[in-house]
């Protein structure tokens, strides 16, 4: 098999908390994955048992074809890289000295720690002490950290929280990179908006379950969600939404000029056509369901089996 | 090994930034020469008396500030990388835990070792040359035997800080355990053997006296320095039972370096048990 991580049945207790609860999952190589869920779903565990930190109660984990508990595992990590979420380093080091340090542990040549630096636009403030960083910057040396010797796996556990818009896409721009060079990407987040263009994959967890795993595309048909479509008329509104109740459709007026209205994504291009051959439409835009609401959706169906249990 | 190499230099590196060994250092022989001049103004004398009398009032302060000093040093060693996060960062490196403790203690006692010996050291050399009554040949041997007794009583505060900071999942946490520690070893300790010795009209059986006494490092660090002058034991008070036995210095040596290694062996098999 190819995949570079592969989990089959993993489960996770502490206690009578189960974190993760028989989870399967696969990244292929050069893939981005995102790892979707609210505080609490099992992300970080998933991380951890990846990593090695962890052992899973039930099930197995491979990574790069090893057991990340086992005998090959100091040499495991050396092809690994992590972010783990708020990790604030040595405040009295520069971060030169920080990055050495952990070039050092991972047997990689200094000049290489240094080089990142430059790479990830630490260069000035390297000899600066962590202290003195701010939030993105200190964002941006634990990126570097991860990114020492050149991992085929990177496991970044939200790494874009607390980060302005550029510095967040920045974070992205160089996971983009990562992904040319065929190294595989598995980042947790729950800021969604804008994530989507840069995943190949999607997997929303909640309660420690897999409630959804795939293409953002994939989820979309799966979730059957309806299209929010958008039509600016020229004229009054009749017209148009007679027509569009001969589609058996209702539209809401949302301005004088503006109507909205829901429609399975099945049915775009005949009610795009029907729009089209009114003269009275000047405008159309449509909506396919964002993320955000695949995510609301998916989280919605986890919930609703527990509600009816209690 | 190399892992544990690494780890030991940056926190004895660290030590050396944030000037804890210039501190300690400075503080060892400042305290060492006021006291070598002004430790017998009880007495009525200023000025340098005798090795004994300078060796004896060391011991008794350096019983206070030498815990201390390790404790304060390292109780956030291992909670305080936990806290930060950095901790679960290094679980992912080719590190294993105790490989990280080792490194950190290694470290930590170089730091220590460092500055006893400088400061030290450096009130004797001060002795030798300014005092007349001090010939550098009658200094050497009962300051190198200080010297060596109070790094051992500091690695032995050292791998109790580490034992504190395994066992604790907060800093603040970590740091009151650390004073408690200190107050029992340092102060009550003695207090209650004194109070049950005083109570029982001294009728407590020698040898388990003797036993409780050797429990406690400060108590044994105490002997090896009162041990060697036989005027000193008898202003010792308490110990004296014990001094009076004659316990040799080497298993007086060896009982303080078991203070280092068993805590360290408990923190280090506990930290290797943690789930995560």
């Amino acid at each position: 098999m190819n995949s570079v991580v592969r989990l089959e049945n993993v489960s996770r207790h502490f206690g009578k908390v189960r974190a993760v609860v028989d989870l399967n999952l696969e990244v292929a190589a050069g893939e981005v994955l995102g790892l979707l869920g609210h505080n609490g779903a099992g992300k970080s565990t998933t991380m951890k048992m990846i990593l090695g930190v962890l052992a899973p109660s039930a099930g197995q984990v491979q990574v790069l074809g090893e057991n990340p508990r086992g005998r090959a595992a100091g040499h495991l990590r050396l092809q690994l890289g992590y972010l783990p979420e708020n990790v604030s380093f040595y405040d009295n080091l520069s971060g030169r000295e920080v990055l050495r340090y952990f070039a050092r542990l991972k047997r990689i040549e200094i000049k290489h720690a240094d080089h990142l630096l430059e790479r990830v636009g630490l260069g000035e403030a390297a000899d600066r002490r962590v202290r003195t960083y701010s939030k993105g910057m200190r964002q941006r040396l634990g990126l570097a950290q991860a990114l020492l010797g050149a991992p085929k796996l990177l496991l970044l556990d939200e790494p874009t929280v607390g980060l302005d818009p550029i510095a967040t896409r920045d974070v992205y721009d160089m996971i983009n990179e990562l992904r040319e060079t065929g190294t595989s990407v598995i980042l947790s987040s729950h800021v969604l908006a804008g994530v989507e263009k840069h995943l190949d994959r999607v997997a929303i967890l909640a309660h420690g379950r897999l409630q959804a795993d795939g293409t953002i595309d994939a989820l979309r048909a799966q979730a059957d969600l309806p299209l929010r479509i958008r039509a600016r008329t020229t004229s009054l509104n009749g017209q148009v939404n007679e027509r569009l109740a001969g589609l058996g459709l209702s539209a809401r007026a949302v301005r004088a000029d503006l109507i909205e209205f829901d429609a399975p994504a099945s049915r775009k291009l005949e009610i795009m056509r029907a729009l089209l051959a009114d003269d009275d439409v000047s405008d159309v835009h449509v909506d396919a369901p964002s993320l955000e609401s695949l995510y609301t959706h998916f989280n919605r169906l986890a919930d609703a089996p527990e509600d009816a249990n209690a | 090994m190399r892992e544990i190499a690494i780890v030991a230099a940056k926190e004895f590196r660290d030590g050396l930034r944030n000037r804890w060994v210039l501190a300690t250092t400075l503080a060892f022989a400042v305290l060492a020469i006021a006291l070598a001049w002004f430790g017998a103004a009880a007495a009525g004398q200023i000025g340098f008396t005798r090795i004994s009398t300078t060796i004896v009032s060391l011991a008794s302060l350096a019983v206070f500030l030498i815990p201390l000093i390790a404790l304060m040093m390292a109780y956030d060693s291992i909670v305080g990388e936990d806290e930060k996060g950095t901790l679960l960062l290094l679980m992912t490196y080719p590190i294993s835990r105790v490989g990280l403790l080792a490194g950190k203690f290694l470290g930590h006692a170089g730091m220590l070792a460092l500055s006893t010996a400088l400061g030290f050291g450096i009130a004797a050399a001060v002795i030798g040359l300014v005092a007349e009554e001090a010939a550098f040949a009658d200094l050497v041997g009962p300051f190198s035997l200080f010297i060596a007794s109070a790094i051992l009583l500091g690695w032995a505060f050292l791998a109790l800080a580490y034992l504190i900071s395994t066992i604790t999942r907060e800093k603040a946490r970590a740091a009151g355990l650390a004073l408690l520690a200190w107050f029992v070893f340092v102060l009550i300790y003695d207090l209650a053997l004194l109070g049950v010795l005083v109570g029982t009209e001294g009728r407590v059986d020698q040898g388990l006296f003797q036993v409780l006494l050797l429990i406690n490092p400060t108590d044994v660090f105490r002997l090896v320095n009162l041990t060697g002058f036989e005027e000193a034991a008898a202003a010792s008070g308490m110990l004296s039972v014990v001094a009076e036995q004659g316990f040799s210095v080497g298993r007086l040596m060896a009982i303080l370096a078991a203070w280092t290694v068993l805590p360290l062996a408990l923190a280090a098999a506990l930290f290797a048990a943690r789930r995560h």
